[in-house]
């Protein structure tokens, strides 16, 4: 992921979210709330209020960064690689369906890893894949790790081989550590 | 009229290669499906040569754009027509209902940008002309002028979240002009079976983002000066005939 792809992403589409947030909250009963609770309220089960797009993207952004380290990649470990492992088969399989999820999100949107604290199947780690700015917070999910699939995400770089991209991501990019942390915190909720 | 393509000599090399291998895939599955009686989609020639929308609109977008998004679509399409004629053959109802989205995106892709391409011509051509006659007429009475009309198309263009296009449509019950927007690759139908495409403008990321960035509305305002009206009028003189 190339420095100029940064310097856009996180300078420009992400601040201007941040900034268009806040100028869209001020002097209205939104501002003061947590931005969980801004996402949530303006999520309206689906009948999105307009606040809703920005307010969510700056959380969108903020957890991919998150997601991500220099020299990251390889493979998860201990408790979030056996939870892996029960839930998808083994490491192969979940990447594979976390890579298929972010090659197949048409249009905008994302591809996440969550944590389901009442799964219905048992398997509490799940594959989702959302459009535009939805996210698992929505579903009442837990997010665990993300990829950004919007086109601004990867076009500097990969044009429109977003699956180069994607593997990329998986081999280089991702930050098991920070996804294991996040698990225990999901988990630590759940109990 | 023959592909053309400006580029350099490394790039027409490596693009000649690549070209060719996805022509031959395309080839070799649209005789699949033909031998079978299937009706199969292509890729349309462009009218001009990829460099001939500049400045307004690179050239390596419009390669880009042709030779990969839209082919993608054209092939995505034909796969899943042949799967769905499969799938009505062995009456497989669940089937049939999980390709249509599939169908929607890529059909939609296919027809969404074959519009596109005949909305733009260089300005040698006529390209940036705004139309006269009945459609220019038509313009002043529905927005109140021309310069109300592209900022109403410039607006709701920069304001449409994540990916998806801006329309010049007719609605051919009422014979009024709209504005309107789809999402991700839904046709102008989608959004009332009345409306038909006169001028639509892709604001998918890939349409400007290697020449523009993160500025959608730079690029909104430069299009028009390669926007053309030819087909749009044309289309619009036929329904209100």
């Amino acid at each position: 992921m190339s420095a100029n792809t940064m310097s856009y992403h996180w300078g420009k589409h992400h601040r201007s979210y941040v900034d268009n947030l806040n100028k869209q909250i001020l002097g209205t009963e939104l501002q003061g709330k947590s931005l969980e609770d801004v996402i949530v309220q303006t999520y309206n089960n689906g009948d999105l209020h307009p606040a809703f797009n920005n307010a969510a993207q700056v959380w969108n952004h903020d957890f991919f960064w998150d997601s991500m380290k220099p020299g990251g990649g390889g493979k998860p470990s201990g408790e979030l690689l056996k939870l892996i492992e029960r839930d998808f088969g083994s490491f192969e399989k979940f990447a594979e369906e976390f890579r298929a999820a972010a090659a197949t999100q048409f249009g905008s949107g994302w591809a996440w890893l969550a944590f389901n604290p009442r799964p219905s199947d048992g398997k509490e780690l799940v594959v989702l894949k959302t459009p535009n700015a939805v996210n698992p917070l929505v579903l009442g999910y837990t997010a665990l790790l993300t990829i950004d699939v919007w086109e601004h995400a990867y076009y500097l770089d990969y044009q429109n081989r977003r699956p180069d991209y994607i593997s990329i991501f998986m081999e280089k990019l991702v930050s098991w550590d920070a996804v294991s942390a996040k698990l225990e915190v999901a988990k630590a909720q759940a109990a | 009229m023959a592909l053309r393509a400006i580029a350099s000599r490394k790039t027409l090399a490596a693009l000649g290669s690549g070209l060719r291998a996805q022509a031959r895939l395309a080839t070799t599955a649209a005789a699949a499906a033909a031998s079978r009686g299937l009706v199969t989609f292509s890729l349309p020639d462009l009218p001009y040569d990829y460099g001939a929308l500049e400045p307004a609109v690179s050239a390596e977008i419009m390669q880009l754009h042709h030779q990969k998004h839209h082919q993608s679509y054209v092939t995505n399409y034909n796969k899943a027509l042949e799967q769905l004629e499969d799938a009505v053959a062995r009456d497989d109802a669940p089937a049939v209902v999980k390709l249509q989205s599939a169908i929607k995106f890529n059909g939609g892709g296919h027809i969404n940008h074959s519009i596109f391409w005949k909305n733009l011509a260089p300005i040698h051509e006529g390209g940036g002309e705004p139309p006269k006659g009945s459609l220019g007429w038509a313009i002043d009475a529905d927005f109140g002028s021309w310069e109300a009309f592209v900022q109403k198309m410039n607006a709701e263009g920069a304001a449409l979240q994540g990916s998806g296009w801006v329309w010049l449509g007719l609605d051919k019950e009422f014979k009024k002009l709209v504005v309107e927007t789809t999402a991700n690759q839904d046709p102008l139908v989608t959004k009332g079976a009345n409306l038909v495409p006169l001028i639509g403008i892709d604001v998918w990321e890939h349409a400007y983002y290697l020449q523009y960035k993160n500025a959608k509305p730079d690029y909104l305002k430069n299009i028009w000066k390669v926007i053309d009206w030819k087909y749009a009028s044309e289309v619009y003189e036929k329904e209100c005939r």
